[in-house]
């Protein structure tokens, strides 16, 4: 057996283990042991995925294999990666590690909730190791459908309507994707043999460019809901506040990137000619997202609405830089997928630490918090800081190289795009001292909250590997833009 | 010279130490550590500075050299941002500056801070501050100095915000990031546009002199100016942000909020100077390629001058006086760079500004750190709660004497020599832009000589006890500070730092070396006659031009404009109206979409109720219907 299905069959095992613990000690046993393993095989994947390359490995995609699942419709249980799937169950392998640790303290139902996080996880982990079209979008449902469970259960405030919006708007974009998908299996090959296998559909490059302009904007919009394209984002702000703890920071730091990953690997690889036709149209509605976003976070009130209005920037900046359509922009959007996922998992992260402390996420109802609690306000001082760019911090690296990348494309329009965009820079930075003022900073406002205590050891232990994860791919970005870059090949061939 | 890296690590592992262990240090021994590893990096750079200015010149010139240099981030085929080391005569020289007003600095705190809640962190950021700052006068290329740019301005944010209980300061800290982000808004699409044309991002390529770097710039034109001017004022602005030129400098009087060494350290010897650094920097480009843009920034640097200068008249906080006093400066040297050429002594410009920067920052760290001992001792910031210190504080008084000797130009103390350079090369460049400088050079002697008069003579005002001299770790580095301001003057600075790297001789045009002689002479007088005693002619004046003095003091009103462009223009009318259309016509519309999908089944769902009687009177009634519809059709 291939090893990558191992990043499916170990949340499967934890599930099964789950059934079968009887105590809460148990379950936490379970549950840590699997994300440790997935945490532990995702780092042994990227030394052995940068072995292979090292040796001399040309092949597009590694660590194949292929079984045939279901013959009448040539649908297969194919896997592989490439630098950027390898860079996205990293990922997807940190978010959920840290996401077990923070929920830690979950009380009520433990069982129930941790089957469902781990349904959601094979979701996320079958959906980067496909490269069939089919499975690919059967995972992508299975990391769906867990949502609407986990919000409305085990979360606070309007989760019900939360949890409602949410499953109904991804899963308008999942039939719109269906559609585009089926239109694509239709066109996959000239010689009638039709396939779902990703390469073989690029390899054949069979759909005419007519058709493309169809199936090109029902694919990129049904990705570009779940990564918060503008105007169809609103189910962000609304979710996010109503996700527990953990749930939010996979949802945001991992969900979403599915959306980029799709948007990137099946939209434009499949579709290259409808990109460069209809891009236009999406590099607007992005940059749009990108400022509309850091201005909507700038006036809000709630900590995770503030964090969710800045998810959408982004994560806009995510599908902008894609839709730039070269080499240093597309290396960019994939390390912002990644420097995004992991602060925005921290601050989601803090914000339910904090929130499990005052029981409010007003910012107005709480102040001083740094002199009661230095530990956690310096955590989410690092984060925002990683936020708003500063340099030896993920997100610099990223917006850097996505600025840099879009600005190679010469022409008016994309420059004044790119500009637009580069001044997210500035509001992010009013949004984030914002907060940070009047959250960390100033004097006490409420007499409760000297009563309060200061993260403990599984809080710790997330936000510390949290945090490590961030100032490394900061301070030592080359390896990573390296694999990423060398992986760009395939696809830049396609939009040649 | 493999060593110079030390200079960069030590600071950094020092803010790691530190601000990892934290409060498990006592913090005797977290100043400690902080305070020995920057006099180490003091000795390396003095090592770095006395190997580079002894190594033999190439042709007369001196040439720069890169010990060290690594790719960390690769854009593009030929974009790529390196971090490395770049000595040339000016970075050595800020290095020289920077680790001696830090070491300075550190022991100064070591009184200063004495008992402060949250010593150690105040260390690490200090050590932080020291290790950006060293990083970007080093840098070899234009985005590693936009790396180490971003890095300053937060520690820079992380210092003034330092009493973060205190509301000023975290509005001051959150204001200083804020506009000069914004700046470096322009600085990074300069950059984008800058490397975009010229393929690469190293200074040692750009700076160069090969035109056919810039030639791919050719003939693109924005809005009537040509592509590469529009980078270069972009770049300028990051660098008018940092160095606070009007009208962005509007975060520097609040950063004032700070503890007093830290606004010595940043906000007067090194961080607000980064601009005329890059600036300096980028010259050869600047002169050959732009020129148009060297004269905006002589314009905005005089501008700035003025406008300080006028405004730091009428404070009457002694730490904003000196705040003004440094945008002021820093005009003058910006105005030097503006007006300065490239080659023989048209280049003297150039010289001064370097030297001006020098010298200002060894005379002005020591008026914050007088400033902080004052403050020490009578607890305040207002004039009005000082006057007479000088029986109480002797040290402090002589020190901060030479230091305002030195800022209004008298000889032999150093302020005179380089700023006459710098009044020398206007008078070259145009007699107007010399007598505006030469105006603005008489207003800093009679305001410096308003705040000596108002803190060391005057009416002695009651204090609750008396006041002390400060300790002996504040007063050393006051006295060695006071000594180098009084014999920097006398080096031959054009032998180290020049725009071509070839020798400059310096000679001293006296007519206008007497002239601003004279000035500062009679502005000096004014303000003894005005405040010495108790002269009731300032109040007289106050009153009488009581506009022109009240919108002096408001700082001519900036901070309200920028006020209201923050809140009521970008908060009330951008960020609230997008909220507000993102909650309610866009989330609306799905709402509503949702909301109409429930109604239509409500509608409808009568229709399901699974009553037979019901069914067969629909199967009657609607066959009928059919049958008279075919019917009519026939």
């Amino acid at each position: 057996m291939n090893f990558l299905s191992l990043f499916v069959l170990i949340p499967i095992l934890t599930m099964g283990g789950l059934f079968l613990s009887k105590n809460l000690q148990q379950i936490r046993v379970v549950v840590a042991t699997g994300a440790s393993l997935l945490l532990a095989l995702a780092v042994g994947l990227v030394f052995a995925y940068l072995g292979e390359r090292g040796a001399g490995n040309t092949a597009e995609m590694l660590f194949t294999a292929d079984t045939v699942w279901y013959a009448p419709l040539n649908i297969h249980y194919s896997v592989g990666v490439d630098g950027i799937s390898v860079a996205m169950l990293l990922l997807s392998a940190i978010i959920v590690f840290t996401g077990t640790f923070a929920s830690w303290k979950m009380d009520f139902l433990q069982k129930e909730y941790f089957l469902w996080f781990n349904l959601l996880t094979i979701g996320v982990f079958g959906f980067f190791i496909s490269v069939d079209l089919f499975t690919m979008f059967m995972f992508y449902e299975v990391a769906l459908i867990p949502m609407y469970l986990l919000i409305g259960v085990w979360g606070s405030g309007k989760k019900e309507y939360a949890a409602m919006k949410l499953t109904l708007m991804l899963m308008g974009g999942s039939a719109l994707l269906l559609v585009g998908i089926l239109g694509i299996y239709f066109h996959s090959s000239t010689t009638g043999a039709l396939t779902m296998n990703l390469q073989e559909i690029a390899q054949a490059h069979a759909m005419p460019e007519n058709l493309q302009h169809w199936f090109f904007p029902l694919v990129f919009i049904g990705f570009g809901v779940l990564g918060a394209l503008f105007p169809f984002h609103t189910w962000s702000p609304d979710g996010h506040a109503s996700a527990p703890t953990a749930v939010s920071m996979l949802h945001a730091g991992v969900l979403m990137k599915l959306g980029g990953y799709g948007c990137f690997r099946v939209a434009i690889y499949l579709m290259p000619e409808a990109a460069k036709e209809l891009s236009w149209i999406f590099i607007i509605l992005t940059g749009i997202s990108v400022v509309y976003g850091a201005y909507s976070a700038i006036v809000q009130t709630d900590l995770k609405y503030i964090n969710a209005y800045s998810s959408v920037s982004h994560c806009g900046l995510v599908l902008f830089a894609i839709l730039m359509l070269n080499q240093t922009a597309m290396t960019g959007a994939v390390m912002q997928m990644l420097s995004h996922g992991l602060m925005t998992a921290l601050f989601f992260a803090l914000i339910g630490m904090i929130y499990g402390r005052t029981h409010t996420r007003d910012i107005r109802e709480m102040g001083g918090l740094m002199k009661i609690m230095p530990y956690l306000g310096v955590c989410y001082v690092i984060a925002g800081l990683a936020s708003l760019g500063l340099p030896g911090l993920s997100g610099f690296v990223a917006e850097m190289t996505v600025f840099v990348g879009a600005f190679q494309e010469t022409d008016t329009f994309h420059r004044v795009f790119t500009i637009i965009a580069c001044t997210s820079i500035v509001i992010t930075a009013v949004y984030i001292l914002r907060v940070v003022g009047k959250l960390l900073y100033g004097s006490v406002v409420n007499e409760h909250h000297y009563a309060l205590t200061d993260a403990n050891w599984y809080e710790r232990f997330s936000t510390i590997i949290l945090i490590v994860a961030i100032a490394g791919i900061g301070l030592a970005p080359l390896w990573l833009s390296d694999m990423i870059r060398a992986s760009l090949g395939s696809i830049l061939a396609a939009l040649q | 010279m493999e060593y110079t890296i030390l200079i960069l690590i030590l600071p950094l592992l020092t803010f790691l130490a530190l601000g990892l262990l934290g409060t498990k240090l006592k913090p005797t021994t977290a100043g400690c550590i902080g305070t020995l590893s920057l006099a180490l990096c003091a000795l390396l750079a003095y090592m770095t500075a006395w190997q580079y200015f002894s190594m033999p010149r190439v042709e007369g010139v001196r040439l720069p050299v890169t010990p060290f240099n690594f790719e960390w981030l690769r854009f593009t085929q030929y974009l790529h941002i390196d971090l490395g080391i770049l000595l040339d005569p000016i970075s050595v020289m800020m290095l020289v500056v920077i680790t001696t007003v830090s070491l300075m600095v550190h022991v100064y705190s070591l009184g200063y801070m004495h008992g402060e809640k949250g010593f150690q962190r105040y260390y690490a950021f200090l050590s932080l501050f020291s290790f950006s700052m060293l990083g970007l006068v080093v840098a070899t290329n234009i985005f590693q100095m936009y790396i180490f740019w971003e890095l300053v301005g937060v520690s820079s944010y992380l210092l003034i915000g330092f009493y973060y209980t205190k509301p000023e300061a975290v509005a001051a800290s959150k204001k200083a990031f804020i506009v000069t982000r914004f700046a470096d808004l322009g600085f990074l699409i300069g950059i984008l546009l800058l490397s975009f044309y010229t393929k690469t991002f190293s200074f040692e390529l750009l700076t160069s002199g090969d035109t056919s770097l810039f030639a791919g710039a050719a003939g693109t034109t924005f809005m009537g100016c040509s592509v590469m001017s529009w980078a270069m004022a972009l770049i300028f602005m990051g660098g008018a942000g940092k160095s606070a030129m009007f009208p962005l400098h509007i975060w520097l009087p609040d950063a004032m909020e700070g503890p007093t060494p830290v606004s010595a350290l940043i906000h007067a010897a090194t961080m607000v100077v980064a601009g005329v650094y890059l600036v300096a920097r980028l010259f050869p480009v600047y002169y050959f390629e732009t020129p148009e843009v060297l004269v905006l920034i002589a314009v905005v640097g005089a501008v700035t001058s003025l406008y300080a200068a006028v405004v730091a008249c009428v404070q009457t906080d002694i730490k904003r006086v000196l705040a003004f006093s440094t945008i002021s400066q820093i005009g003058f040297m910006m105005v030097a760079l503006g007006v300065s050429g490239m080659e023989g002594h048209e280049g003297l410009g150039y010289m001064a500004s370097m030297f001006h920067l020098f010298t200002h920052a060894m005379f002005k760290a020591l008026l914050f750190l007088g400033a902080g001992a004052i403050i020490h001792a009578v607890h305040s910031n207002e004039m009005s709660h000082m006057g007479g210190l000088r029986k109480y504080l002797p040290v402090t008084h002589i020190t901060f004497l030479v230091a305002c000797l030195a800022i209004s130009g008298i000889p032999p103390f150093s302020g005179f020599f380089s700023k006459d350079e710098i009044l020398t090369a206007t008078f070259m460049f145009s007699p107007v832009l010399g007598i505006v400088m030469s105006f603005i050079a008489a207003l800093t002697a009679f305001y410096m000589f308003r705040l000596y008069y108002n803190i060391f003579w005057g009416k002695e005002s009651t204090h609750e006890h008396t006041p002390h001299e400060a300790p002996k770790n504040m007063t050393l580095p006051l006295i060695f500070l006071a000594v180098v301001t009084l014999f920097a003057g006398f080096i031959p600075f054009g032998k180290f730092v020049s725009s071509n790297g070839m020798e400059y001789i310096i000679h001293l045009d006296w007519t206008v070396a007497g002239t601003s002689i004279v000035i500062a002479a009679v502005s000096i007088a004014l303000a003894t006659w005005f405040y010495k005693g108790s002269n009731p002619i300032p109040n007289r004046l106050a009153t009488t031009f009581s506009g022109l003095h009240r919108a002096a003091y408001r700082r001519f009103y900036m901070d309200e404009l920028y006020l209201f462009i923050t809140k009521r223009i970008i908060f009330n009318c951008v960020s609230r109206p997008i909220a507000w259309f993102d909650r309610h016509v866009i989330d609306g519309s799905l709402n509503g979409l949702a909301n109409v999908t429930q109604w239509l089944s409500y509608s409808i769902r009568g229709l399901q109720s699974g009553q037979v009687q019901q069914y067969a009177y629909v199967i009657l009634f609607g066959s009928l219907l059919i049958l008279i519809v075919v019917l009519l059709i026939m």
